[in-house]
């Protein structure tokens, strides 16, 4: 097991052992490399984040070269390699959301919040991040708050979503 | 294999089928400007992203096309310099260079980039789009490799040879859209990576984003301290492709022109690496056969190439024990020079400095390492590429085409032909084995040639049988290959006695700091013949009838594997990180 971790030991055997369910011994470099994006995701799941640490044990367990996961985790904006708030607020950039002013929203919550997009506020409460389209165009501009859905948002519902999570209505 | 019958530019074309477009034209002459693709066909490497778009030709009823990447049909018909197909090489040329810094005048890359040629095949006189630039931080962390990103035109070949062909996979795609780079993983600095500097990124990269890093500076520097006594050594394969900056055929052997050159330049002795090959030969041979006969461990692997030796200590650290403890030629010369040598002129060993003309990136960083350095001192002080000589060359005003053809100085400019096919895959392996059939058949060979174990194929094999024993040998280069032997050996599958790799396709010829070959890999096979050619013509050919090999052995080592030859010229290998 990793000897400079920051994360028990329990959340690594977890992730091993769903590792297990995708890839033996014997699998094949491609069946090793289809397990790649589920693995992450499924690492994302119980660590909140994938740090370093975490991409190289992936590596070391599927026996994929560190550079390629690195490659695959900076591509898809879903995956992050900083650590997420207990509230993970998304705000939806593509291109619908943009026009009826995703913008505004990004920019009143980064003040309601003291923090730009990427961050997460001290003691890990809030992170704010944006996202591509969501699918949910018909409700543009769409905020996201860990798996719950706001639609039609505007800059003054800022400070009710936040009291939503306050009230832990977003848990 | 059946042929297709296309017509291109209405000029009838017949070729096999599967033929792409590209190779059709060239067929008849038509050479369409390509960016991104490279085949490098005797290695067996198809580069085909087909992202840049600057080989778009018209396909009759169809539209644009790449060439590259679409395979001929029966009755295709194809048109390669129609308005709509120029142009749009050329609105494609021009998103390119809108980011892309255009400092081509103080471009490391200038004359070489294909990039740079491409302009000039369209004769592109304006960039119309004017966008935001890429910006990225230079890497110039390692003794080898220099990175710099803001040139990347994303054509991914680098991936392609350090991930495909090396299996090292040090670098990736990351990032997507206008921030999408080629990086090391975590953004780390190449040193602190798996990286075994074998720039074979840099050899493919088309423009000056992957480079080797230069130090010319270094070495007129220490030509013009009059306190210096400063010796030069050239490696087997730098020999057989420095011509070629200048204007000479590929194969062409510029040895003489290559030593007047460098005597112009001012170093006080032009000494030749083979003459260390001959040294390795002497003391890996003892190491092999006192294996051999006392059940050691088997294989034994050669260890001359500073970029295998990395690629080994990184990825197989449990295999440590089975290289040869040999360092390589570069090494052992520049051990020699500093003891040996410099008591013999009488010079102070601290104002001996010693240059090493190798055809590789990697012996820079093996140059630097902290196992190769006598009593605070570093064996080799500098080590430049062959193209930092040819640059050197020209930057002294001297024409190689023009310059008398001069011999090496003695002692230790003095190999044989054995020392000499080091430079190419198959030559450490041969030459080991002529001076093991000697030592053991206790008499002269009859015949020194090894002809199986030639040539740019990335793995070959051969028997011989020398005094009653079935010697099963092993050649392989580029990384990939080797990693192939190397599993197999980890899994005891394999029943070699010996092994030779090289990280470079091709050996040594084809390293990192050659002559840019541009994808025409024709001409690693010159220069590989060209090397045999010296060794058929060479008197000795087995490195131990060296004489002066022999007298360094009478006057200062005593026998191979002494005391002496183990303090100075062998070697220990370290477990580094995984990643
Ligand atoms: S660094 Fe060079 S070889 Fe690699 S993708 Fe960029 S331009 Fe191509
Ligand atoms: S020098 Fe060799 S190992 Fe290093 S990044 Fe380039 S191809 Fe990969
Ligand atoms: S653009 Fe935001 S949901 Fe589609
Ligand atoms: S060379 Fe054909 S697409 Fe780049």
């Amino acid at each position: 097991m990793c000897n400079n971790c920051n994360f028990n030991n329990l959340k690594y055997d977890s992730l091993e052992s769903y590792i297990s369910t995708l890839v033996s011994n014997s699998s094949s470099t491609t069946e090793r490399q289809a397990s790649l994006l589920p693995v992450l995701y499924k690492a994302q799941e119980i660590f909140g984040f994938l740090p370093e640490e975490i991409q190289e044990f992936i590596a070391a367990k599927l026996n994929i070269h560190l550079s390629e996961i690195y490659g695959v985790v900076t591509f898809y904006s879903y995956f992050t390699m900083k650590p997420q708030g207990k509230y993970r607020i998304s705000v939806c950039t593509g291109t619908a959301c943009y026009i009826k002013g995703a913008e505004k929203v990004l920019k009143r919550l980064s003040n309601e919040l003291g923090i730009d997009e990427g961050e997460v506020t001290k003691g890990l409460t809030y992170s704010l991040d944006t996202l591509r389209c969501v699918g949910a165009c018909g409700l543009a501009p769409v905020v996201m708050v860990n798996d719950k859905v706001y639609g039609n948002v505007t800059e003054d519902m800022v400070p009710r979503i936040l009291k939503d999570c306050k009230e832990g209505k977003n848990e | 294999m059946y042929t297709i019958k296309i017509k291109i530019n209405d000029i009838p074309v017949e070729v096999e089928a599967g033929t792409t477009i590209l190779r059709a034209a060239e067929k008849i002459g038509i050479k369409i400007p390509t960016l991104c693709h490279l085949n490098l066909h005797d290695f067996k490497v198809d580069h085909t992203p087909a992202s840049c778009r600057v080989c778009q030709v018209e396909l009759k009823g169809k539209g644009l096309i790449t060439s590259c990447a679409t395979s001929v049909y029966e009755g295709m018909e194809v048109f390669t310099n129609t308005q709509k197909a120029l142009r749009a090489r050329r609105v494609v040329l021009e998103m390119i260079l809108s980011d892309h810094p255009k400092d081509c005048l103080v471009c490391d890359k200038s004359g070489n980039c294909e990039l740079q040629s491409l302009g000039e095949q369209l004769h592109l006189r304006n960039v119309r789009f004017k966008g935001r630039m890429s910006k990225h931080p230079l890497d110039f962390s390692s003794q080898s490799i220099a990175r710099d990103m803001s040139k990347c035109i994303m054509c991914r070949r680098c991936e392609t040879m350090c991930n495909t062909v090396q299996t090292v996979g040090v670098l990736s795609n990351t990032g997507r859209g206008f921030d999408a780079v080629v990086d090391t993983p975590m953004h780390r600095p190449l040193q602190d990576t798996k990286c075994t500097f074998c720039g074979q990124c840099a050899a493919v990269c088309p423009t000056g984003a992957l480079m080797g890093i230069e130090h010319m500076a270094d070495v007129w520097r220490v030509l013009n301290d009059k306190n210096k006594f400063v010796v030069v050594q050239t490696a087997p394969a730098t020999r057989v492709a420095i011509g070629e900056m200048f204007g000479m055929e590929p194969g062409t052997i510029a040895t003489g022109q290559m030593i007047s050159g460098l005597r112009r330049l001012g170093f006080d002795r032009v000494f030749d690496t083979s003459f260390g090959a001959d040294l390795t030969v002497m003391e890996e041979t003892k190491e092999f056969i006192d294996r051999l006969n006392n059940g050691g461990r088997l294989p034994i692997l050669t260890s001359c190439c500073p970029s295998w030796v990395k690629f080994f200590e990184h990825q197989f650290p449990d295999l440590l024990d089975i290289p040869s403890s040999c360092k390589s030629p570069q090494q052992m010369f520049g051990a020699i020079v500093k003891t040996f040598y410099a008591k013999k002129i009488g010079i102070n060993p601290k104002d001996i400095v010693v240059v090493s003309i190798m055809p590789c990136l990697a012996k820079k960083y093996e140059a630097a390492r902290d196992e190769h350095q006598i009593e605070n001192m570093h064996e080799v002080d500098y080590s430049i590429s062959t193209r930092e000589l040819g640059f050197m060359f020209e930057e002294a005003c001297i024409d190689l085409t023009h310059l008398p053809k001069e011999k090496y100085d003695n002692p230790l400019g003095e190999s044989t032909g054995a020392g000499v096919i080091f430079g190419s895959s198959g030559g450490v392996l041969e030459a080991t084995l002529r001076n093991a059939a000697e030592i053991l058949d206790k008499k002269p060979l009859q015949n020194v040639d090894f002809h199986e174990v030639r040539g740019l194929d990335g793995f070959k094999e051969t028997e011989v049988e020398i005094n009653g024993i079935k010697i099963k040998a092993g050649i392989s280069c580029g990384l990939g290959n080797a990693r192939k032997l190397l599993e197999k050996i980890r899994k005891k599958e394999a029943d070699y006695h010996i092994i030779e790799i090289m990280a470079c396709p091709g050996g040594c010829i084809g390293g990192g700091g050659q002559p840019f070959h541009h994808g025409n890999t024709e001409i690693l096979q010159k220069r590989s013949e060209a090397l045999y050619r010296i060794d058929k013509k060479s008197k000795k050919r087995v490195s131990s009838n060296n004489e002066a090999i022999k007298a360094l052995y009478d006057e200062f080592l005593d026998n191979p594997g002494s005391s002496k030859a183990h303090q100075l010229l062998h070697t220990i290998y370290r477990k580094r990180n995984k990643e």
